[in-house]
Protein backbone atom coordinates (compact mmCIF):
# COMPACT_ATOMS: atom_id res chain seq x y z
CA UNK A 1 0.00 0.00 0.00
CA UNK A 2 1.57 3.59 -0.74
CA UNK A 3 -0.64 4.77 2.26
CA UNK A 4 0.66 8.14 3.72
CA UNK A 5 4.34 8.41 5.56
CA UNK A 6 4.93 11.89 6.94
CA UNK A 7 9.03 11.99 8.02
CA UNK A 8 9.45 12.32 11.67
CA UNK A 9 12.79 14.97 12.37
CA UNK A 10 15.63 12.80 13.49
CA UNK A 11 16.04 12.34 17.13
CA UNK A 12 13.72 12.74 20.31
CA UNK A 13 12.57 16.13 20.76
CA UNK A 14 10.53 18.11 23.76
CA UNK A 15 7.77 19.51 23.86
CA UNK A 16 5.50 21.32 25.98
CA UNK A 17 2.07 19.77 27.19
CA UNK A 18 -0.12 22.75 27.11
CA UNK A 19 -4.11 20.91 28.68
CA UNK A 20 -4.85 17.58 30.28
CA UNK A 21 -8.37 16.94 29.89
CA UNK A 22 -10.19 13.55 31.43
CA UNK A 23 -12.96 11.82 29.15
CA UNK A 24 -14.42 9.23 31.73
CA UNK A 25 -11.59 6.47 31.80
CA UNK A 26 -9.36 8.65 29.13
CA UNK A 27 -7.10 11.59 29.36
CA UNK A 28 -6.29 13.43 26.11
CA UNK A 29 -3.28 14.93 26.49
CA UNK A 30 -2.56 18.03 24.22
CA UNK A 31 1.08 19.34 23.69
CA UNK A 32 2.41 21.92 21.04
CA UNK A 33 4.63 20.45 18.80
CA UNK A 34 6.19 23.75 17.14
CA UNK A 35 9.45 21.72 15.32
CA UNK A 36 7.41 19.27 13.95
CA UNK A 37 5.48 18.46 11.10
CA UNK A 38 1.75 17.49 11.19
CA UNK A 39 1.09 14.09 10.95
CA UNK A 40 -0.92 11.68 8.91
CA UNK A 41 -3.90 9.65 10.18
CA UNK A 42 -3.14 6.55 11.51
CA UNK A 43 0.62 7.65 12.58
CA UNK A 44 2.33 7.20 15.68
CA UNK A 45 4.84 9.09 18.13
CA UNK A 46 7.05 7.56 20.95
CA UNK A 47 6.71 8.87 23.95
CA UNK A 48 8.03 9.63 27.38
CA UNK A 49 7.50 11.96 30.28
CA UNK A 50 9.96 14.49 30.54
CA UNK A 51 10.81 13.97 34.48
CA UNK A 52 10.44 11.04 36.70
CA UNK A 53 10.10 8.04 33.69
CA UNK A 54 11.33 5.38 35.78
CA UNK A 55 14.95 5.96 37.77
CA UNK A 56 12.85 7.18 40.82
CA UNK A 57 12.04 4.12 42.74
CA UNK A 58 14.10 1.88 40.47
CA UNK A 59 11.19 0.85 38.80
CA UNK A 60 9.47 0.62 35.40
CA UNK A 61 8.50 2.64 32.66
CA UNK A 62 12.37 2.41 30.88
CA UNK A 63 11.16 2.58 27.10
CA UNK A 64 8.80 5.05 25.38
CA UNK A 65 5.24 3.89 25.03
CA UNK A 66 3.91 4.11 21.35
CA UNK A 67 0.63 6.05 20.63
CA UNK A 68 -1.62 6.66 17.43
CA UNK A 69 -2.16 10.71 17.20
CA UNK A 70 -5.83 10.98 18.35
CA UNK A 71 -5.53 14.47 16.61
CA UNK A 72 -3.37 16.98 14.98
CA UNK A 73 -5.82 20.09 14.02
CA UNK A 74 -5.09 21.71 10.57
CA UNK A 75 -3.19 25.40 11.08
CA UNK A 76 -2.25 24.73 14.43
CA UNK A 77 1.21 22.86 16.07
CA UNK A 78 -1.00 21.03 18.47
CA UNK A 79 -0.80 17.26 19.31
CA UNK A 80 -3.30 15.32 20.82
CA UNK A 81 -3.42 11.80 22.33
CA UNK A 82 -5.69 9.17 23.67
CA UNK A 83 -4.15 7.67 27.06
CA UNK A 84 -5.69 5.11 29.34
CA UNK A 85 -3.94 4.82 32.49
CA UNK A 86 -3.52 0.47 32.39
CA UNK A 87 0.34 0.71 33.73
CA UNK A 88 3.60 2.25 34.79
CA UNK A 89 3.99 4.61 31.32
CA UNK A 90 0.08 4.97 31.09
CA UNK A 91 0.12 5.87 34.28
CA UNK A 92 2.94 8.45 34.66
CA UNK A 93 1.80 9.93 31.14
CA UNK A 94 -1.40 10.22 32.94
CA UNK A 95 -0.48 12.55 35.38
CA UNK A 96 1.40 15.14 33.65
CA UNK A 97 -0.47 18.63 33.38
CA UNK A 98 0.19 21.63 31.03
CA UNK A 99 3.48 23.27 31.70
CA UNK A 100 5.19 19.74 32.18
CA UNK A 101 7.23 18.27 29.65
CA UNK A 102 6.78 15.43 27.05
CA UNK A 103 9.87 13.93 24.90
CA UNK A 104 8.39 12.64 21.42
CA UNK A 105 9.61 11.13 18.86
CA UNK A 106 7.67 10.84 15.73
CA UNK A 107 5.37 11.25 13.37
CA UNK A 108 6.53 7.69 13.07
CA UNK A 109 5.18 4.10 10.75
CA UNK A 110 2.31 4.29 7.86
CA UNK A 111 -1.16 5.25 8.47
CA UNK A 112 -4.45 5.04 6.48
CA UNK A 113 -5.08 5.33 2.72
CA UNK A 114 -8.12 6.27 1.29
CA UNK A 115 -10.61 3.73 0.38
CA UNK A 116 -10.52 1.68 -2.87
CA UNK A 117 -13.06 1.59 -5.84
CA UNK A 118 -15.25 4.54 -4.73
CA UNK A 119 -15.91 2.74 -1.37
CA UNK A 120 -17.28 4.48 1.54
CA UNK A 121 -15.18 4.24 4.50
CA UNK A 122 -16.69 2.75 7.64
CA UNK A 123 -14.62 3.68 11.27
CA UNK A 124 -14.55 0.85 13.69
CA UNK A 125 -12.96 1.36 17.21
CA UNK A 126 -12.91 -0.39 20.41
CA UNK A 127 -11.55 0.99 23.57
CA UNK A 128 -8.38 3.66 23.40
CA UNK A 129 -8.53 2.49 19.54
CA UNK A 130 -10.77 4.69 18.96
CA UNK A 131 -7.66 7.68 18.54
CA UNK A 132 -6.12 6.89 15.46
CA UNK A 133 -10.00 6.97 13.37
CA UNK A 134 -10.97 10.59 15.50
CA UNK A 135 -7.78 11.91 13.15
CA UNK A 136 -9.10 10.07 10.14
CA UNK A 137 -12.54 11.24 10.88
CA UNK A 138 -11.15 14.76 11.10
CA UNK A 139 -10.04 14.33 7.20
CA UNK A 140 -13.00 11.84 5.72
CA UNK A 141 -15.31 14.15 7.28
CA UNK A 142 -17.44 14.34 10.28
CA UNK A 143 -20.38 12.48 8.58
CA UNK A 144 -18.25 9.40 8.25
CA UNK A 145 -19.70 7.00 10.23
CA UNK A 146 -18.16 5.70 13.16
CA UNK A 147 -19.06 2.20 15.28
CA UNK A 148 -17.49 2.40 18.61
CA UNK A 149 -17.02 0.18 21.30
CA UNK A 150 -16.01 -0.08 25.39
CA UNK A 151 -16.10 -1.94 28.30
CA UNK A 152 -18.59 0.47 30.25
CA UNK A 153 -20.39 4.00 30.79
CA UNK A 154 -16.71 5.45 32.35
CA UNK A 155 -14.85 3.93 29.20
CA UNK A 156 -17.88 5.33 26.50
CA UNK A 157 -17.18 9.16 27.25
CA UNK A 158 -14.44 8.45 24.57
CA UNK A 159 -17.39 8.55 22.49
CA UNK A 160 -17.15 12.50 22.65
CA UNK A 161 -13.77 13.02 20.83
CA UNK A 162 -15.58 11.37 17.61
CA UNK A 163 -18.77 13.21 15.21
CA UNK A 164 -21.86 11.21 15.72
CA UNK A 165 -20.83 7.78 16.89
CA UNK A 166 -22.91 4.70 17.09
CA UNK A 167 -22.09 3.05 20.76
CA UNK A 168 -22.20 -0.49 22.07
CA UNK A 169 -21.35 -1.74 25.51
CA UNK A 170 -20.10 -4.70 27.18
CA UNK A 171 -22.38 -3.95 29.99
CA UNK A 172 -25.24 -2.48 28.07
CA UNK A 173 -24.89 1.48 30.14
CA UNK A 174 -24.95 3.05 26.75
CA UNK A 175 -26.27 2.31 23.45
CA UNK A 176 -25.98 -1.50 22.38
CA UNK A 177 -25.52 -4.39 24.82
CA UNK A 178 -22.69 -6.44 23.22
CA UNK A 179 -19.85 -6.10 20.76
CA UNK A 180 -19.32 -3.00 18.33
CA UNK A 181 -18.16 -6.11 15.47
CA UNK A 182 -22.04 -6.74 16.11
CA UNK A 183 -23.20 -3.62 14.84
CA UNK A 184 -20.55 -3.66 12.24
CA UNK A 185 -22.06 -7.10 10.69
CA UNK A 186 -25.63 -4.99 10.62
CA UNK A 187 -24.01 -2.40 8.77
CA UNK A 188 -22.25 -4.76 6.66
CA UNK A 189 -25.49 -6.44 5.58
CA UNK A 190 -26.84 -3.18 5.03
CA UNK A 191 -24.49 -2.11 2.91
CA UNK A 192 -21.32 -3.91 2.01
CA UNK A 193 -19.60 -0.88 -0.47
CA UNK A 194 -17.71 0.42 2.19
CA UNK A 195 -14.07 -0.09 3.45
CA UNK A 196 -13.36 -0.51 6.99
CA UNK A 197 -11.28 1.41 9.68
CA UNK A 198 -10.34 -0.17 12.27
CA UNK A 199 -8.67 -0.04 16.00
CA UNK A 200 -9.27 -1.61 18.92
CA UNK A 201 -8.12 -4.88 20.87
CA UNK A 202 -6.06 -7.97 19.21
CA UNK A 203 -10.17 -9.84 19.54
CA UNK A 204 -11.98 -7.15 18.07
CA UNK A 205 -10.03 -6.53 15.13
CA UNK A 206 -9.33 -10.29 14.68
CA UNK A 207 -13.36 -10.44 14.75
CA UNK A 208 -13.35 -6.92 12.22
CA UNK A 209 -10.68 -9.02 9.90
CA UNK A 210 -12.66 -12.26 9.89
CA UNK A 211 -16.11 -10.54 8.84
CA UNK A 212 -14.70 -8.11 6.52
CA UNK A 213 -13.28 -10.95 5.01
CA UNK A 214 -15.40 -13.17 4.73
CA UNK A 215 -17.47 -10.40 2.66
CA UNK A 216 -15.19 -9.64 0.48
CA UNK A 217 -14.72 -5.86 2.22
CA UNK A 218 -11.19 -4.34 2.37
CA UNK A 219 -10.44 -3.17 5.42
CA UNK A 220 -7.49 -1.44 6.95
CA UNK A 221 -6.54 -2.56 10.77
CA UNK A 222 -4.14 -0.12 12.99
CA UNK A 223 -2.62 -2.83 15.37
CA UNK A 224 -0.48 -2.44 18.29
CA UNK A 225 2.47 -4.81 19.28
CA UNK A 226 4.87 -4.40 22.36
CA UNK A 227 7.87 -1.94 20.79
CA UNK A 228 10.97 -0.88 22.00
CA UNK A 229 11.96 1.56 19.32
CA UNK A 230 9.64 2.90 16.70
CA UNK A 231 11.60 3.13 13.89
CA UNK A 232 12.61 -0.23 12.97
CA UNK A 233 15.68 -0.55 15.07
CA UNK A 234 14.71 -3.33 17.98
CA UNK A 235 12.54 -5.64 15.42
CA UNK A 236 10.79 -6.26 18.48
CA UNK A 237 7.44 -5.07 17.46
CA UNK A 238 6.81 -7.59 14.20
CA UNK A 239 3.42 -9.37 13.52
CA UNK A 240 2.93 -12.52 11.47
CA UNK A 241 1.80 -11.67 7.79
CA UNK A 242 1.16 -13.83 4.65
CA UNK A 243 4.61 -12.43 3.49
CA UNK A 244 6.19 -13.71 7.09
CA UNK A 245 7.68 -10.92 9.90
CA UNK A 246 7.06 -7.63 9.37
CA UNK A 247 7.76 -4.90 12.05
CA UNK A 248 4.66 -2.84 12.98
CA UNK A 249 6.81 0.17 13.67
CA UNK A 250 7.97 0.98 10.06
CA UNK A 251 6.03 -1.40 7.55
CA UNK A 252 2.21 -0.56 10.20
CA UNK A 253 1.10 0.07 12.06
CA UNK A 254 -1.81 0.12 9.55
CA UNK A 255 -1.74 -2.75 7.54
CA UNK A 256 -4.06 -4.30 5.48
CA UNK A 257 -6.44 -7.18 6.70
CA UNK A 258 -6.12 -8.79 3.12
CA UNK A 259 -2.27 -9.34 4.54
CA UNK A 260 -3.26 -11.02 7.95
CA UNK A 261 -3.77 -14.79 8.43
CA UNK A 262 -5.32 -13.09 12.11
CA UNK A 263 -4.95 -9.64 14.28
CA UNK A 264 -4.74 -11.86 17.81
CA UNK A 265 -0.67 -10.66 17.88
CA UNK A 266 1.18 -12.16 20.88
CA UNK A 267 2.08 -10.06 23.59
CA UNK A 268 1.21 -6.62 22.82
CA UNK A 269 2.53 -5.09 25.69
CA UNK A 270 2.85 -6.40 29.76
CA UNK B 1 35.16 15.26 20.48
CA UNK B 2 38.42 14.70 19.10
CA UNK B 3 38.87 11.92 15.96
CA UNK B 4 40.26 9.04 17.11
CA UNK B 5 41.74 5.97 15.49
CA UNK B 6 40.97 2.36 15.86
CA UNK B 7 42.63 -0.88 13.89
CA UNK B 8 43.63 1.96 11.26
CA UNK B 9 39.96 3.08 10.50
CA UNK B 10 40.13 7.11 11.37
CA UNK B 11 36.53 7.67 13.43
CA UNK B 12 35.74 11.05 14.01
CA UNK B 13 34.63 10.42 17.82
CA UNK B 14 34.92 6.89 19.86
CA UNK B 15 31.01 6.36 19.91
CA UNK B 16 29.98 3.75 17.66
CA UNK B 17 26.34 1.61 17.71
CA UNK B 18 26.18 -1.63 19.18
CA UNK B 19 25.30 -4.36 16.07
CA UNK B 20 21.51 -5.16 15.90
CA UNK B 21 20.41 -1.63 17.98
CA UNK B 22 19.98 0.45 14.71
CA UNK B 23 18.55 -0.34 11.89
CA UNK B 24 19.91 2.72 9.22
CA UNK B 25 17.73 1.51 6.56
CA UNK B 26 14.52 1.37 8.49
CA UNK B 27 15.61 4.60 9.97
CA UNK B 28 16.41 6.37 7.01
CA UNK B 29 12.87 5.42 5.50
CA UNK B 30 11.23 6.97 9.19
CA UNK B 31 13.65 9.99 9.38
CA UNK B 32 14.88 10.88 5.81
CA UNK B 33 18.15 12.12 4.76
CA UNK B 34 18.57 13.82 7.69
CA UNK B 35 19.55 10.99 9.03
CA UNK B 36 22.15 10.90 6.88
CA UNK B 37 23.20 15.10 7.84
CA UNK B 38 23.32 13.83 11.45
CA UNK B 39 24.52 10.22 11.79
CA UNK B 40 25.24 9.87 15.28
CA UNK B 41 27.15 7.38 15.02
CA UNK B 42 31.44 7.47 13.89
CA UNK B 43 31.25 4.15 12.23
CA UNK B 44 28.22 1.90 11.29
CA UNK B 45 27.62 -1.70 12.85
CA UNK B 46 25.24 -4.04 10.67
CA UNK B 47 22.89 -6.33 12.19
CA UNK B 48 24.42 -10.02 12.45
CA UNK B 49 24.32 -11.40 9.17
CA UNK B 50 24.22 -15.09 8.69
CA UNK B 51 24.47 -17.22 5.37
CA UNK B 52 21.30 -18.45 5.14
CA UNK B 53 17.82 -15.92 5.46
CA UNK B 54 16.39 -15.82 9.14
CA UNK B 55 12.78 -14.91 10.11
CA UNK B 56 13.60 -14.52 13.94
CA UNK B 57 11.91 -15.43 16.77
CA UNK B 58 7.97 -15.80 16.71
CA UNK B 59 7.19 -12.78 19.13
CA UNK B 60 6.67 -11.62 21.72
CA UNK B 61 10.12 -10.12 21.52
CA UNK B 62 10.89 -8.12 24.24
CA UNK B 63 9.94 -7.54 27.87
CA UNK B 64 10.58 -4.82 29.59
CA UNK B 65 12.76 -4.24 32.80
CA UNK B 66 13.12 -1.56 35.35
CA UNK B 67 16.61 -0.10 34.07
CA UNK B 68 16.59 -2.27 30.58
CA UNK B 69 14.51 -5.04 28.57
CA UNK B 70 15.20 -8.32 27.51
CA UNK B 71 15.08 -9.01 23.84
CA UNK B 72 14.71 -12.79 22.01
CA UNK B 73 14.59 -11.47 18.39
CA UNK B 74 16.98 -14.28 17.01
CA UNK B 75 18.84 -12.18 14.51
CA UNK B 76 16.42 -12.11 11.93
CA UNK B 77 18.11 -11.05 8.11
CA UNK B 78 18.02 -11.74 4.56
CA UNK B 79 20.72 -13.83 4.67
CA UNK B 80 24.35 -13.16 2.57
CA UNK B 81 23.08 -13.15 -0.70
CA UNK B 82 20.43 -10.92 -0.01
CA UNK B 83 22.13 -8.57 2.67
CA UNK B 84 24.47 -8.09 -0.42
CA UNK B 85 22.05 -7.62 -3.18
CA UNK B 86 19.56 -5.21 -0.92
CA UNK B 87 21.59 -3.95 2.20
CA UNK B 88 25.35 -3.53 1.18
CA UNK B 89 24.14 -0.89 -1.22
CA UNK B 90 22.06 1.20 0.40
CA UNK B 91 25.08 0.95 4.04
CA UNK B 92 27.29 1.78 1.76
CA UNK B 93 26.08 5.48 1.38
CA UNK B 94 26.38 6.46 5.24
CA UNK B 95 28.75 9.20 6.00
CA UNK B 96 30.87 6.57 8.13
CA UNK B 97 32.85 3.61 7.79
CA UNK B 98 30.73 0.24 7.65
CA UNK B 99 31.62 -2.73 10.24
CA UNK B 100 29.54 -6.01 9.02
CA UNK B 101 28.83 -8.53 12.03
CA UNK B 102 28.50 -11.94 10.59
CA UNK B 103 27.83 -15.02 12.76
CA UNK B 104 28.06 -19.11 11.57
CA UNK B 105 26.61 -22.16 13.11
CA UNK B 106 29.51 -23.80 12.04
CA UNK B 107 33.40 -22.43 11.31
CA UNK B 108 33.19 -22.64 7.51
CA UNK B 109 29.97 -20.93 7.53
CA UNK B 110 31.97 -18.01 8.99
CA UNK B 111 34.74 -18.47 6.75
CA UNK B 112 32.72 -18.24 3.84
CA UNK B 113 30.79 -14.84 5.54
CA UNK B 114 34.48 -13.76 5.74
CA UNK B 115 35.82 -14.48 3.15
CA UNK B 116 32.68 -12.70 1.03
CA UNK B 117 33.00 -9.60 3.03
CA UNK B 118 36.34 -9.47 3.40
CA UNK B 119 36.60 -8.99 -0.55
CA UNK B 120 34.29 -5.72 -0.84
CA UNK B 121 35.61 -2.83 -0.49
CA UNK B 122 32.76 -1.34 0.70
CA UNK B 123 33.42 -3.11 3.99
CA UNK B 124 35.97 -1.37 6.56
CA UNK B 125 36.02 -4.16 9.08
CA UNK B 126 33.94 -7.24 10.09
CA UNK B 127 32.87 -8.03 13.87
CA UNK B 128 32.48 -11.91 14.32
CA UNK B 129 29.53 -12.54 16.60
CA UNK B 130 30.74 -15.68 18.32
CA UNK B 131 27.25 -15.95 20.53
CA UNK B 132 26.21 -18.92 18.77
CA UNK B 133 27.15 -22.75 18.91
CA UNK B 134 28.86 -24.65 16.64
CA UNK B 135 26.82 -27.44 16.02
CA UNK B 136 30.10 -29.77 15.15
CA UNK B 137 31.24 -29.47 18.70
CA UNK B 138 28.08 -28.07 20.24
CA UNK B 139 30.25 -25.65 22.14
CA UNK B 140 29.23 -21.91 22.07
CA UNK B 141 32.18 -20.83 20.34
CA UNK B 142 33.08 -17.34 22.22
CA UNK B 143 32.27 -19.72 25.71
CA UNK B 144 35.58 -21.34 25.04
CA UNK B 145 39.18 -20.41 24.52
CA UNK B 146 39.90 -23.42 22.32
CA UNK B 147 36.58 -22.60 20.04
CA UNK B 148 37.54 -19.13 19.91
CA UNK B 149 41.42 -19.91 19.03
CA UNK B 150 40.26 -22.51 16.16
CA UNK B 151 37.89 -20.44 14.78
CA UNK B 152 40.15 -17.50 14.34
CA UNK B 153 43.04 -19.63 13.19
CA UNK B 154 40.16 -20.75 10.77
CA UNK B 155 39.73 -17.20 9.20
CA UNK B 156 41.91 -14.86 10.56
CA UNK B 157 44.18 -15.68 7.13
CA UNK B 158 41.09 -15.47 4.74
CA UNK B 159 41.19 -11.14 4.74
CA UNK B 160 43.29 -8.12 5.85
CA UNK B 161 40.19 -6.17 6.85
CA UNK B 162 39.82 -5.52 10.76
CA UNK B 163 38.47 -8.71 12.80
CA UNK B 164 36.67 -7.68 15.86
CA UNK B 165 35.77 -10.29 17.94
CA UNK B 166 32.47 -9.91 19.96
CA UNK B 167 32.44 -11.62 23.45
CA UNK B 168 29.73 -12.92 25.33
CA UNK B 169 29.26 -12.40 28.50
CA UNK B 170 27.91 -16.06 29.13
CA UNK B 171 31.37 -17.46 29.72
CA UNK B 172 32.91 -18.86 32.92
CA UNK B 173 36.35 -17.03 31.78
CA UNK B 174 35.90 -13.86 29.13
CA UNK B 175 39.44 -12.77 29.62
CA UNK B 176 40.69 -15.97 28.48
CA UNK B 177 38.75 -15.88 25.63
CA UNK B 178 39.96 -12.53 24.58
CA UNK B 179 43.47 -13.70 24.80
CA UNK B 180 42.78 -16.61 23.14
CA UNK B 181 41.04 -13.86 20.37
CA UNK B 182 44.43 -12.02 20.22
CA UNK B 183 47.06 -15.08 20.08
CA UNK B 184 44.90 -16.36 17.15
CA UNK B 185 45.17 -12.89 15.49
CA UNK B 186 41.93 -10.91 16.23
CA UNK B 187 42.38 -7.22 15.33
CA UNK B 188 40.25 -6.24 18.28
CA UNK B 189 37.83 -7.14 20.78
CA UNK B 190 33.57 -6.15 21.51
CA UNK B 191 32.09 -6.28 24.75
CA UNK B 192 29.64 -6.99 25.96
CA UNK B 193 26.93 -8.81 24.38
CA UNK B 194 23.54 -9.52 26.24
CA UNK B 195 23.43 -11.38 29.19
CA UNK B 196 20.69 -14.57 29.23
CA UNK B 197 17.99 -13.68 31.07
CA UNK B 198 14.32 -14.83 30.85
CA UNK B 199 10.49 -13.24 31.81
CA UNK B 200 7.03 -15.37 33.21
CA UNK B 201 3.76 -14.40 32.01
CA UNK B 202 2.40 -13.05 34.72
CA UNK B 203 -0.89 -14.35 34.15
CA UNK B 204 -0.18 -18.12 32.79
CA UNK B 205 3.55 -18.40 34.45
CA UNK B 206 4.62 -19.40 31.01
CA UNK B 207 8.17 -18.16 29.29
CA UNK B 208 6.66 -14.65 28.09
CA UNK B 209 9.50 -14.82 24.92
CA UNK B 210 8.58 -16.00 21.58
CA UNK B 211 12.50 -17.49 22.25
CA UNK B 212 11.86 -19.12 26.14
CA UNK B 213 14.82 -16.95 26.72
CA UNK B 214 16.72 -13.70 25.90
CA UNK B 215 19.54 -11.01 26.25
CA UNK B 216 19.39 -8.72 29.11
CA UNK B 217 20.56 -4.93 27.91
CA UNK B 218 20.23 -1.35 29.03
CA UNK B 219 21.73 0.72 32.30
CA UNK B 220 20.93 -3.15 33.95
CA UNK B 221 24.12 -4.56 32.54
CA UNK B 222 26.19 -1.36 32.89
CA UNK B 223 28.21 -2.77 35.82
CA UNK B 224 28.59 -5.65 34.64
CA UNK B 225 29.94 -4.39 31.24
CA UNK B 226 32.46 -2.24 33.15
CA UNK B 227 33.57 -5.17 35.27
CA UNK B 228 34.51 -7.09 32.40
CA UNK B 229 36.05 -4.17 30.10
CA UNK B 230 38.57 -3.89 33.17
CA UNK B 231 39.26 -7.11 33.12
CA UNK B 232 39.42 -8.20 29.30
CA UNK B 233 41.95 -4.87 29.14
CA UNK B 234 44.39 -6.29 31.67
CA UNK B 235 44.21 -9.42 29.93
CA UNK B 236 44.68 -8.13 26.02
CA UNK B 237 47.01 -5.22 24.47
CA UNK B 238 44.52 -5.42 21.05
CA UNK B 239 42.13 -2.60 21.18
CA UNK B 240 38.61 -2.54 23.00
CA UNK B 241 35.24 -1.95 21.67
CA UNK B 242 33.33 -1.61 24.83
CA UNK B 243 29.31 -1.62 25.35
CA UNK B 244 26.88 -2.50 28.28
CA UNK B 245 24.31 -0.19 29.21
CA UNK B 246 25.57 3.47 27.91
CA UNK B 247 23.46 6.71 28.20
CA UNK B 248 25.58 9.43 29.12
CA UNK B 249 28.96 10.93 27.88
CA UNK B 250 30.03 9.83 31.93
CA UNK B 251 29.20 6.31 31.11
CA UNK B 252 30.98 6.24 28.03
CA UNK B 253 34.14 8.06 30.22
CA UNK B 254 34.05 5.36 32.64
CA UNK B 255 34.44 2.34 30.02
CA UNK B 256 37.61 4.34 28.38
CA UNK B 257 39.21 4.49 31.94
CA UNK B 258 38.46 1.35 32.04
CA UNK B 259 40.84 0.26 28.29
CA UNK B 260 38.12 0.79 26.07
CA UNK B 261 38.92 2.91 22.69
CA UNK B 262 35.62 2.83 21.26
CA UNK B 263 32.21 3.03 23.15
CA UNK B 264 29.03 1.08 21.63
CA UNK B 265 25.21 2.88 22.30
CA UNK B 266 22.40 0.22 22.14
CA UNK B 267 19.52 -0.01 23.84
CA UNK B 268 19.73 3.96 24.64
CA UNK B 269 19.26 4.17 20.83
CA UNK B 270 15.44 2.97 21.40
CA UNK B 271 14.86 5.46 23.96
CA UNK B 272 16.10 8.62 21.62
CA UNK B 273 17.83 7.77 18.02
CA UNK B 274 19.80 10.87 18.80
CA UNK B 275 20.97 9.45 21.51
CA UNK B 276 24.56 8.61 20.82
CA UNK B 277 25.37 12.18 19.23
CA UNK B 278 24.64 13.49 22.87
CA UNK B 279 26.87 10.97 24.65
CA UNK B 280 29.60 11.90 21.77
CA UNK B 281 29.44 15.42 22.99
CA UNK B 282 28.88 14.40 27.00
CA UNK B 283 32.00 12.76 26.92
CA UNK B 284 33.76 15.64 24.30
CA UNK B 285 33.08 17.87 27.46
CA UNK B 286 34.53 15.56 29.62
CA UNK B 287 37.94 15.11 27.81
CA UNK B 288 38.69 18.07 27.02
CA UNK B 289 42.01 19.18 27.86
CA UNK B 290 41.03 22.21 29.93
CA UNK B 291 39.33 19.34 32.16
CA UNK B 292 41.26 16.31 31.91
CA UNK B 293 43.75 18.22 34.48
CA UNK B 294 41.25 18.05 37.23
CA UNK B 295 39.12 15.13 36.38
CA UNK B 296 40.78 12.48 35.26
CA UNK B 297 43.78 12.25 37.41
CA UNK B 298 43.46 8.48 38.08
CA UNK B 299 41.80 7.92 34.33
CA UNK B 300 44.48 10.38 32.36
CA UNK B 301 47.04 7.57 32.11
CA UNK B 302 44.55 5.06 30.96
CA UNK B 303 43.80 7.95 27.99
CA UNK B 304 47.35 8.49 27.17
CA UNK B 305 48.63 4.67 27.60
CA UNK B 306 46.19 3.66 25.22
CA UNK B 307 46.28 0.52 23.48
CA UNK B 308 49.19 -0.91 21.31
CA UNK B 309 48.10 0.00 17.15
CA UNK B 310 46.00 -2.80 15.98
CA UNK B 311 47.58 -6.41 15.17
CA UNK B 312 48.41 -7.40 11.80
CA UNK B 313 47.18 -10.81 10.58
Amino acid sequence: MGADRVLAPFGRRAVGVTARERHGAYIVLRCSDGGGPRAAPGQFYMLTAGSRWGGGDGERPFLPRAFSVLRAPAGTDELQFLIEDVGPGTNRLCELDAGEELLIVGPLGVGFEPPRDRRLPLLAGGGVGIAPLAIWQDKLGSHTPALLGFRDAAHARGAELLSGPQVATDDGSVGHHGLVTELLARALDADAHVEVYACGPPAMLEAVRALCSERDVPAQLALESGMACGFGACFGCVVPTRDGYVRLCVDGPVLDAAQLETALVAGAGH
Amino acid sequence: MSPVTFCGLELEHPIINASGTFDAIAARRAFGEQLLERFPFAAFVTKTVTLAPRQGNPPPRLWELPAGLINSIGLPNKGRDGFLAHDLPELAELPVPLIVNVMGFSREEVASLVQTFGERDEVAALELNVSCPNVKTGLIMGADARETAALLDRVRPLTAKPLIVKLTPNASDVPAVALAAQESGASAVSLINTIRGMALDPNTGAPWLGGTTGGVSGPAVRAVALAQVHAVAAAVEIPIVAMGGVQRGRDAHDLIRAGATLVAVGTESFRDPGAAARVANELGELVSPARSGQKLESGASLLIAHKSPCKEP
